[in-house]
Parts: C-alpha cells; sequence; structure tokens
C-alpha cells in the first residue's frame, strides 16, 4: 500500500551515526526484504551510510521481534534498527 | 506473558540479591537449590569511569522473558528472576541479577546459564565506556565467545 508510513527506531552506534533516534518514512514499494531495507537506507546520506557499511552485521527487529535479514517485511507498525547486543 | 514463576524487571535503579532470594525461598520447605548470577561493572583496571547502558524498552523485556520462559519449559525450576539495569553504571555496581529456584542443584544452574547465556546474544541492551582518562567514550563490541555460548543450547 502506497503512502503508509512506518515508523523506524534506531540505538547505539547506529543511531549515533544516523543522527537520530527515530523517523517515520513511506518505504519504497520495491523494498520488500529486511537486506531490501538496509541496502536502500544506506544510500538515503552519508549517516546512513557509515551506520550501514556492512549491512550484515546489523540486527533488525520488526515490532520488537528478531528477523533474519531474508525475511519479508510486511507492514509492521516498528522497525527497529541496531547493532549486535552486548547486555549483561 | 510469563510463566508461572517467572518474574522480569529492566529498571535503572540498583537491585538487592539477598531480598530478592528471600522473596523467592521465605516460607517455603521444597526448594533445594538456589542458583544466583550477579554481573557487575568492572572497572579495567581503574580506566573505566562509568558505563552508560541503552536498551529498547519493551522489547528488552520481552526477550529476557523469552529466555526465561524457555528455562522454566526445559527444566523443573520453581522460580525464576531476572533483573538488568540500565542508565549510567559504575565500577563494583550491579548490572545484571539472575535467580533460579528448583528442587535440585542441575536445573537452577542450567537455568540461570541458559537465561544468561541468551540475554546476552538476543536482550536489547547496549554499553558503552566512558573513560577516566576523558578519551572519547565507545560502544563495547559484541563477542564471538557470547554467541558460541548461546548456540550450546541448541
Amino acid at each position: 500500500m502506497a503512502g503508509v508510513e512506518t515508523k523506524l527506531v534506531y540505538f547505539s552506534w547506529v543511531r549515533e551515526r544516523v543522527g537520530k533516534s527515530e523517523e517515520k518514512i513511506v518505504l519504497p514499494q520495491d523494498v520488500t526484504t529486511v537486506m531490501d531495507l538496509l541496502l536502500w537506507l544506506k544510500q538515503r546520506d552519508d549517516g546512513f551510510a557509515a551506520a550501514l557499511e556492512f549491512p550484515e552485521i546489523i540486527r533488525v527487529a520488526l515490532d520488537q521481534e528478531h528477523v533474519e535479514h531474508t525475511a519479508e517485511i510486511g507492514a509492521p507498525r516498528e522497525i527497529a534498527i541496531f547493532p549486535p547486543m552486548t547486555g549483561g | 506473558m510469563s510463566a508461572f514463576g517467572v518474574t522480569v524487571r529492566v529498571q535503572s535503579e540498583d537491585f538487592d540479591q539477598a531480598a530478592e532470594t528471600t522473596l523467592l525461598t521465605k516460607g517455603r520447605t521444597d526448594i533445594g537449590a538456589v542458583a544466583t548470577f550477579s554481573g557487575l561493572c568492572r572497572g579495567e583496571g581503574e580506566t573505566l569511569k562509568a558505563l552508560e547502558l541503552e536498551h529498547y524498552p519493551g522489547m528488552a523485556e520481552s526477550e529476557i522473558e523469552a529466555a526465561a520462559n524457555a528455562a522454566v519449559k526445559r527444566w523443573p525450576i520453581d522460580g525464576l528472576l531476572v533483573i538488568h539495569r540500565y542508565g549510567r553504571i559504575t565500577p563494583g555496581e550491579q548490572i545484571v541479577l539472575v535467580i533460579a529456584t528448583s528442587k535440585h542443584r542441575d536445573a537452577a544452574f542450567d537455568g540461570a546459564r541458559y537465561v544468561m547465556d541468551f540475554l546476552k546474544t538476543n536482550a536489547p541492551f547496549w554499553k558503552k565506556e566512558h573513560r577516566v582518562d576523558g578519551q572519547e567514550a565507545s560502544w563495547v563490541d559484541a563477542r564471538e565467545e557470547d554467541e558460541q555460548a548461546t548456540k550450546r543450547w541448541k
């Protein structure tokens, strides 16, 4: 569906490099998988290029559930993008 | 949703390990084992001023709950408490607490360790190190050993 906004949230050094903690965007129609999304975001500006320089290490959660890069995005309310976790 | 006996708290305040243990065992005569793990902030030879722990509210809780619920399904665990802090934490302070209670020690030990291993790789927390020498703060890198520790439970 065209024109539907999705909330993107960023954490840790991804957040710092893209320069914001969240935003609402309309995803292009040809962005269907998680990897499509990372590659599309990466070419948006220098901040995203720095944050997503190595997209294979970046973790993504759709509505707070971890997903693989091959996953179809579908229509989540919230997409989170962050580095490998270092809690504990 | 948490299974019966599972409690997960994500908070900025410190916690009292002894008080939490008492809550899990008070008045009980069926518990034979209490396994407790607590993770502390290291000073790294007095080079670290503080850790700043960032988390993803909501998902941090749900990922820890998922690990805790899986543990109580896998082992005969009676009670399982997990507390993880966020915010600024200085050397010597507590970061994380896992307490597992059971009739026997194996379930308590294994359950506590399982939760810690999954929490490390799956719960959305990130540590940033602030240095005593005033160098620019830097994010802690994820460790391959942690990934391997989680895989061993598969």
